[in-house]
């Protein structure tokens, strides 16, 4: 069925269908209208779940702990600080390899106090054993969000949906919602193999010593590994039933391309109709979208972008001291080729400014004229920021 | 005092704290209570290691072994879980130290308990953070040394009152309890583990390690405690309703301080201090309860 519905909302109904039995959040802008909608959906008996509306994001992650060990399927919500807050326990999340579902919005960090969109907040905790899945628009929110129950269920891994704050969170898009019935065929329901119970009493999560610990987080990226190589039988099984499939990546006109923009999240459709606009004017520019960020799709990415001459790449986000962290991770993809692109980097959009097609097309043409990337990443639009050093001196 | 425990034992023979741990001695305490339908939360304390090593376990019950100002959110993650599995019958009990309790835990507990989440959450405060070696916590009482209060600079704040503290968010039960007393320790889990809603016991546990104390000490210094006053054992009922349950004999605090190396450095002069600031204490909480206990 057709509704037209906010990203956030999207996430909602995803929720319900999936019939999440305990969800737990703590509330921060731009994430309140999906814990709002979840919360009606519990009030109007659409969605049998218990609500646990905690005092704090570290408290509602420390709850899925608790009920995910229990054997029951789990989820929150949160953004920026929250997901910054929430830091210690995403490392134990997937230590203790439970499959909790969560919906980040990006949200800049601060100071200054800043709700728009910014991808750091996400990326920052790449290293934490979260699978992460970067979506485009509400219909690719909703389907991603029941996807990652199941990617989740099989490899025994918490998994993060990532959608833009506003221009995602709070835009009103047709979403096609599909039936309980379809869903239920897709997402069967939870079954552990390990739960805490008093039938078969278990410690969870003791002390490791050297002895065991560094088998205990290869298993964790051996369960990576198996997310990247099921992820397209997980989205066979989603095709079949739904009619739609997106990729770990996702390319446009890629082929015969000499200068390839790789984006994420929102900013993919913007690039979308600059690379289509190009096109029309012969110029042959493709379009590589990344979704799958953990595990790092590095295989598929090489593959789209090794008969490139130039591959620009967009970061909404930035690593200080190092450069935009997509960039990083492209470049380090790339870097064991003999012939391969040049991975030009450009710093866009930072706390929600606005990433036009007017800066896409700057961006693509700067990649033709230079002959070499710059040693640091270029940040796009700045006006001039006088350096200013601290008081204590050599 | 005769003690009539349970022959059921929910712990095994062997376990890794020091010789003399009192927090282990409650731990036997509270399994006898509360029986074989628990689930038990362990936020980092000295119990993350007494429990053993993977792959083995003290306990004889399921264990999550959780972050360390996480006990009370696990455990509100885990009622909701069986309440939803629809397992009624089991307890989910929460074990923290002081440090997991009194200071970082305290947002999780406080929130917890003002949602009247249905569990028991059990503190063994040995007065401060011993896992990490003997630094101060917001329990460290009055005049101790620890690690990060050497020499001089030895404590010169009161102990925080956690039982007051969590009475004040009207819980349906908040009691003391002390190794040193165990009949009555675990009547109190027994009485908690049949009421729902938010349950809390504090148990005093001696640790002879960061007390400065002979390990044979343990149980004497726990009695002491409690027969000069310093730590009452009593009952909040609904957050209002008083109990005392021991009417103690009245020892002067020294002879409580002068057994313990953590007070060696205190003077008759700060002794007299601490006897004027326990009699405080005791006289505050002989008007919440409205009577002398009949005992
Ligand atoms: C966030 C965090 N900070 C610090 C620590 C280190 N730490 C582990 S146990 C502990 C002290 C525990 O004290 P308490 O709760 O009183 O238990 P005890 O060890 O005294 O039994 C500390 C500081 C930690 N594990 N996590
Ligand atoms: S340090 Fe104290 S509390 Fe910890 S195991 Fe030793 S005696 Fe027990
Ligand atoms: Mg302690």
């Amino acid at each position: 069925m057709w509704q037209v519905m906010e990203g956030s909302h999207a996430v909602a109904e995803a929720v319900r269908l999936a019939g999440v039995q305990v969800i737990s959040a703590y509330p921060i802008t731009p994430q309140t209208h999906i814990v709002e909608r979840i919360s009606e959906f519990c009030a109007a008996g659409l969605l049998e779940a218990r609500f646990l509306r905690v005092e704090s994001e570290h408290s509602a992650l420390a709850a899925l702990i608790g009920a995910s060990t229990a054997g029951v399927r789990t989820f929150t919500a949160t953004s920026s600080q929250g997901l910054a807050y929430m830091h210690e326990l995403l490392h134990w999340a997937s230590g203790a390899r439970l499959p909790i579902v969560m919906a980040e919005v990006n949200r800049a960090l601060a100071p200054g106090w800043n709700i728009w969109t910014d991808q750091t907040d996400s990326l920052s905790q790449r290293d934490t054993g979260w699978i992460q899945l970067y979506c485009e628009d509400g219909q690719e929110v909703l389907d991603t969000t029941l996807q990652a129950f199941r990617l989740a269920e099989w490899v025994n891994l918490p998994v993060m949906v990532v959608l833009d704050a506003f221009f995602l969170s709070h835009t009103h898009e047709p979403v096609q919602v599909p039936s309980q019935e379809e869903v239920d065929r897709f997402l069967p329901p939870f079954s552990p193999s390990f739960r805490l119970n008093t039938e078969t009493p278990c410690a969870f999560n003791q002390l490791a010593t050297p002895a065991v610990y560094m088998e205990m987080r290869y298993s964790i990226q051996q369960a990576m590994a198996s997310a990247l190589e099921r992820f397209p039988q997980l989205e066979d099984a989603f095709q079949t039933i739904m009619g739609r499939r997106y990729g770990a990546v996702e390319e446009v006109s890629t082929a015969d391309a000499d200068v390839i923009l790789v984006t994420s999240g929102t900013v993919t459709s913007t690039a979308r109709g600059v690379v289509e606009a190009l096109r029309n004017r012969g110029e042959k520019v493709g379009l590589l979208k990344i979704k799958l960020f953990r595990p790092f799709p590095a295989e598929a990415i090489r593959r789209h972008l090794r008969r490139a001459a130039k591959v620009a790449v967009l970061d909404r986000n930035f690593s200080f001291g190092a450069g935009g962290i997509f960039a990083q991770e492209v470049r380090a993809a790339l870097c064991n080729l003999k012939d391969r692109p040049q991975v030009f980097g450009y710093i866009v959009g930072l706390g929600g400014r606005d990433v036009t097609p007017a800066l896409i097309t700057e961006i693509c043409r700067k990649t033709w004229e230079r002959a070499h990337p710059e040693e640091a990443d270029e940040w796009m639009g700045l006006t001039e920021v006088p350096y200013e050093s601290g008081t204590a001196g050599p | 005092m005769k003690v009539e425990l349970p022959d059921h034992e929910l712990m095994h023979s062997g376990h890794v704290g020091c010789p003399g741990c009192g927090a282990a001695v409650a731990m036997r305490f509270l399994l006898n209570g509360l029986g074989e339908k628990t689930v038990m939360v362990i936020p980092a304390c000295c119990w993350s290691i007494i429990a053993g090593p993977y792959p083995q376990s003290t306990l004889k019950v399921p264990v999550l072994h959780t972050a360390f100002e996480t006990g009370a959110a696990v455990a509100t993650g885990i009622r909701a879980a069986l309440d939803v599995r629809g397992e009624r019958d089991v307890t989910v009990v929460t074990w923290a130290g002081d440090g997991g309790t009194f200071d970082i835990g305290f947002q999780a507990l406080s929130g917890a308990v003002e949602r009247n989440e249905d569990f028991l959450y059990v503190c063994y405060d040995n007065e401060a953070y011993m896992n990490t070696g003997i630094q101060r916590s917001s329990s460290t009482p009055y005049g101790a040394w620890t690690t990060t209060t050497p020499g001089r600079d030895w404590k010169k704040m009161r102990k925080k009152n956690i039982v007051e503290a969590l009475a004040a968010h009207r819980i349906p039960y908040a009691a003391t309890a002390s190794i040193a007393y165990p009949d009555d320790l675990v009547a109190k889990v027994k009485k908690a583990r049949s009421i729902r809603g938010s349950r809390f016991i504090h148990i005093f546990s001696s640790c002879p390690t960061g007390w400065r104390i002979p390990s044979e000490l343990s149980i004497k210094i726990a009695r002491m405690a409690v027969q000069t006053n310093i730590f009452p054992l009593y009952e909040v009922e609904g957050g209002v309703r008083y109990t005392i349950n021991l009417k103690p004999k009245g020892y002067l605090v020294k002879e409580y301080f002068r057994l313990q190396g953590r007070f060696s450095h205190l003077t008759e002069e700060d002794l007299d201090q601490i006897q004027e600031m326990v009699e405080e204490d005791w006289e505050l909480l002989l008007r919440k309860a409205g009577t002398m206990p009949s005992l």
